[in-house]
């Protein structure tokens, strides 16, 4: 782990030196109307810095990790999960990530990849649903063990095209759901995931939003992750965006894992379908 | 969209409270309508209530109905009618001043916090406007969400009615736009009117960077 240490010091003093050099950038514009071409040079040049940082990203160790995890003989059953069946038949991994959320016969259910990790851990290992339940997601202490695991099965599936199905009717609900949970505003702030995800070109402080109602843009919610997140050093899935999301939106926290989660998923996997992805990313 | 077959008469004769409106957008049929049912029995059974955030929240109000049904596209006579009803719910300072302090604008402007399940009961929220407009000529991380605010007094006037006219918006968006993305600050409670009050000087204030 020191590695990881050194690691994300160096990148996040090269995201503080980047983050002046665009200060210094959009101080220029900020006299004049931002001039689109310098705001075309400013993207590219956090791509390419973006770029340098996938080449070398901790995500890796929870690949590997994920890796370990998944041939080990372990819990009350001690058995490993080579027989989980992930869509694609007991013990297939590869290209499993980009087809999920999928309908799973043996649950009757839609299910997305954390869920249906979770669901082979409880059935094959003999975990109990609730003990994987009560810290889900990674601390500065401790990242769950399935959130190196969904980072194992993801890798698998690095390069590949996302190709969600949509074959039988649970699938189409769990889409059209999906989009009603997406487009649904209530709360404090009058706010649903399309307030600042539903259109193009927006942007929260310096950060753009993509449009993921939008066959264009709905990859750029589903790439990177699950990521590395500069921000606090840690791993996540989208299991951790969507409860990060709806805290923003001043809801109140949804159950994780659950189908509202899975709904959600399935409407952004289906925009996003057709897209290479790259696999476990890096996060700011 | 089927809800343009509601007559404009019709809907223009019928005093429309909120209740109203809901009943007649309930009226229309449609596939989407089983697809937000389902989703909202969904949610409300795998949300929980955690720290300040209650179940509560994810109850719609009638404003919320029409937005939701509508794809944030009312028609007209209602959006007209439920505008009127949030314009009229709007308090303004009993002592009639709209200006405070554009200092404490500022911070108010800069922070991000509130409502959601990490905030403390009682701690003061902020307004986040900078994630969605410009405002101030030292900020340049500004999100663009909402028009540009940077100069506004100068451009637009410090007067009465100007000072009214932004105090309502920051109170409640919902008054002059339906469907607005913005929140409605004061409507639910999020800033205090001493907050808004210092918002307005920090859009309006001759003093204020945002006017120099």
């Amino acid at each position: 782990m020191k590695r990881t240490l050194i690691l994300s010091a160096a990148m996040l003093a090269v995201a503080a030196m980047s983050n002046q050099h665009a200060i210094a950038q959009a101080g220029k514009s900020a006299k004049k109307p931002a001039a689109a071409a310098a705001k075309s040079k400013q993207a590219a040049e956090f791509e390419q810095f973006h770029e340098e940082l996938e080449q070398d990203n901790p995500a890796e160790l929870f690949e590997l990790k994920g890796e370990e995890l998944w041939k080990a003989k372990r819990g009350p059953k001690h058995a490993s999960l080579e027989q989980c069946d992930l869509g694609l038949g007991p013990g297939v991994v590869k290209g499993a990530y980009v087809q999920m959320p999928r309908y799973f016969a043996d649950v009757g259910q839609v299910m997305d990849p954390e869920r249906r990790i979770l669901h082979c851990m409880v059935t094959l290992q003999g975990f109990r649903q609730a003990d994987l339940a009560k810290q889900p997601f990674s601390t500065p202490d401790q990242t769950p063990d399935q959130v190196s695991l969904v980072a194992y099965v993801a890798a698998q599936s690095r390069g590949m095209k996302i190709a969600v199905p949509q074959t039988n009717a649970q699938e189409r609900e769990a889409y059209a759901v999906g989009r009603e949970i997406f487009n649904y505003r209530a709360g404090p702030y009058d706010f649903s995931c399309a307030t600042c995800h539903g259109q193009k070109g927006l942007r929260i402080r310096s950060q753009q939003l993509p449009d993921l109602a939008s066959k264009e843009q709905a990859i750029n919610g589903y790439q990177g992750w699950p990521g590395y997140r500069l921000t606090g050093g840690l791993m996540h899935t989208l299991q951790w965006r969507m409860n990060d999301c709806f805290r923003q939106q001043r809801f109140p926290e949804p159950g994780y894992a659950s189908e509202t989660i899975t709904d959600l998923l399935t409407y952004l996997a289906v925009n996003a379908d057709g897209h290479v992805y790259k696999g476990p990313g890096i996060k700011r | 969209m089927k809800i343009r077959i509601i007559s404009r008469d019709i809907a223009r004769n019928i005093s429309l409270s909120g209740a109203a409106a809901i009943a007649l957008l309930a009226a229309i049929p449609g596939h989407a309508q089983d697809a937000r049912t389902t989703a909202i029995a969904i949610m409300k059974r795998d949300f929980h209530a955690k720290g300040i955030a209650g179940m509560d929240r994810l109850d719609q109000d009638a404003l919320q109905v029409v937005c939701n049904r509508s794809n944030n596209h009312p028609p007209k006579a209602i959006a007209d009618r439920l505008e009127q009803d949030q314009a009229e719910s709007i308090k303004y300072p009993a002592d009639g001043k709209l200006l405070g302090d554009w200092k404490a604008g500022e911070k108010i402007a800069q922070n991000g916090r509130g409502m959601t399940w990490k905030d403390k009961p009682g701690q003061a929220a902020g307004g986040g406007c900078y994630n969605c407009h410009q405002i101030g000529p030292n900020e340049i991380s500004f999100g663009d969400v909402g028009p540009s605010l940077y100069r506004l007094g100068k451009i637009r006037g410090e007067g009465p009615a100007m000072q009214k006219y932004v105090y309502a918006k920051i109170y409640d968006s919902k008054a002059a736009n339906l469907c607005s993305a913005m929140p409605r600050f004061g409507h639910s409670g999020a800033l205090t009117e001493a907050q808004i009050k210092d918002l307005v000087a920090l859009l309006l204030d001759p003093h204020s960077p945002v006017n120099q």
